[in-house]
C-alpha cells in the first residue's frame, strides 16, 4: 500500500502538468441571436440558408458561414437571417457584401470577363475531341479500300 | 519516312499538356496563401453607426462623429485579443504624440474592456461597442486589430490589417499626414 503513494502522486502531478490550457482567443458572449437559430418562416429560412452556404467565412476561409464555428461567421448569420426577415432579397445581400469585401466573399460563380477561359473551356475541349474523333475516323475510312 | 516522322510527334502532345499542367499545379500550390482581406471601402464615407458605451470612463459615439475635421485613428480591438494587448505600447505612443484614437470593442462586455484598459493602458478618446460586429461588416473589416485612418471629412484613407508593431508607426504616421490634406 506505502509503495503505491508516490506512483499515485507522480501521476497526478504528470497529469495535471499535461492538462491543456483554456483558449481565451474568442469572445465568451452568447451568440447573436439567429447565430444557430432558424427563422419561423420555412420559406424565409431557406432563402437565408441558400446564401449562407455562398458566403465565405472571414475567419475560416475554406467554409462557408453556414459550416462555420467561428464568432464573426455566427454574428453574419444572424445578420443574413435578420435582413431576410425584414424582406431583403438575398442578392441584394450579397451584393452589400461584395461591395465592402470584394468579390472573393461570394462562392457564387459570376461572368466576369477573367472567368470567360473557365466557362469556355469544357466547349473547347470537346470540340477538340471531336476534331481529334473526326481526323481519326477519316484515316480509317481512308485505309478500307 | 516524313510521314511516321509526324505521327511520333504528335504523340509528344499529350506528354507536353500534362507537363503544362504539372508546372501550373505546382506553381499554384507554391503560392502564397492570401489570408488578408483588405477593405473595399477605402476612399469611401464611414458607415454611420451609433455605437452603444464599451467602458466606463469614455463616451460612447457615433462614427458620424469622426467627421469633425480632424484626421484621427478608428482602431478595432477586443479585450480577449491578444495581438490587441501587444500594439497597446504603439498606441500610446501614437497618443502621446497627440494623435486622436477613436476604439471599437469588438464582441465585449464592459467590465472586461476597463480591466484591458487597466492593464494594457488607454490610449483612447471614444470607445464605442459592436456587439454583434455590425461595424465591421460595413467597414469590410475581418477581424481583430484593424485600424483605419479617417480623414476630416470621415472619409476611408487606409487600413492597417493586423497589429500595429513598432515598425508600422512611421506608415501611420505619414498616412495621418496626407489625411490631413
Amino acid at each position: 500500500m506505502r509503495r503505491l503513494l508516490p506512483m499515485a502522486l507522480l501521476l497526478a502531478m504528470v497529469s495535471a502538468m499535461s492538462m491543456p490550457a483554456p483558449s481565451f482567443a474568442q469572445t465568451a458572449l452568447p451568440p447573436a441571436p439567429y447565430a444557430n437559430r432558424q427563422l419561423d418562416d420555412p420559406a424565409l429560412e431557406a432563402k437565408a440558408t441558400d446564401l449562407m452556404h455562398t458566403i465565405r467565412c472571414l475567419t475560416c476561409q475554406s467554409q462557408s458561414i453556414a459550416d462555420s464555428d467561428a464568432s464573426m461567421a455566427a454574428d453574419m448569420r444572424s445578420e443574413i437571417r435578420e435582413r431576410i426577415a425584414r424582406g431583403e432579397d438575398p442578392e441584394a445581400i450579397r451584393a452589400w457584401l461584395i461591395e465592402r469585401y470584394g468579390d472573393w466573399i461570394s462562392y457564387k460563380p459570376t461572368a466576369e470577363p477573367i472567368l470567360w477561359p473557365l466557362w469556355a473551356a469544357p466547349i473547347l475541349m470537346l470540340g477538340a475531341g471531336g476534331l481529334l474523333v473526326r481526323s481519326r475516323m477519316k484515316r480509317r475510312r481512308g485505309s478500307q479500300p | 519516312m516524313k510521314k511516321a516522322m509526324k505521327r511520333s510527334l504528335i504523340l509528344w502532345i499529350p506528354l507536353g499538356g500534362y507537363l503544362i499542367f504539372l508546372i501550373v499545379a505546382s506553381l499554384g500550390l507554391n503560392r502564397e496563401q492570401q489570408t488578408v482581406i483588405q477593405s473595399r471601402m477605402i476612399g469611401k464615407p464611414v458607415p454611420v453607426i451609433d455605437l452603444p458605451e464599451a467602458s466606463s470612463s469614455h463616451p460612447a459615439f457615433s462614427t458620424g462623429d469622426m467627421a469633425d475635421g480632424k484626421p484621427r485613428l478608428l482602431n478595432i480591438f477586443a479585450s480577449w485579443c491578444v495581438p490587441c494587448a501587444a500594439e497597446a505600447p504603439q498606441l500610446l505612443q501614437l497618443a502621446q504624440r497627440g494623435v486622436r484614437i477613436d476604439a471599437v470593442a469588438i464582441r465585449d462586455a464592459r467590465p472586461d474592456v476597463d480591466a484591458f484598459l487597466k492593464r494594457h493602458g488607454d490610449p483612447f478618446q471614444r470607445i464605442g461597442l459592436d456587439a454583434r460586429s455590425a461595424l465591421q461588416f460595413h467597414l469590410g473589416s475581418s477581424g481583430v486589430p484593424e485600424t483605419f485612418v479617417i480623414d476630416g471629412k470621415g472619409i476611408i484613407r487606409y487600413q492597417h490589417i493586423g497589429y500595429i508593431g513598432p515598425q508600422d508607426m512611421e506608415t501611420i504616421l505619414q498616412k495621418l499626414k496626407d489625411a490631413e490634406s
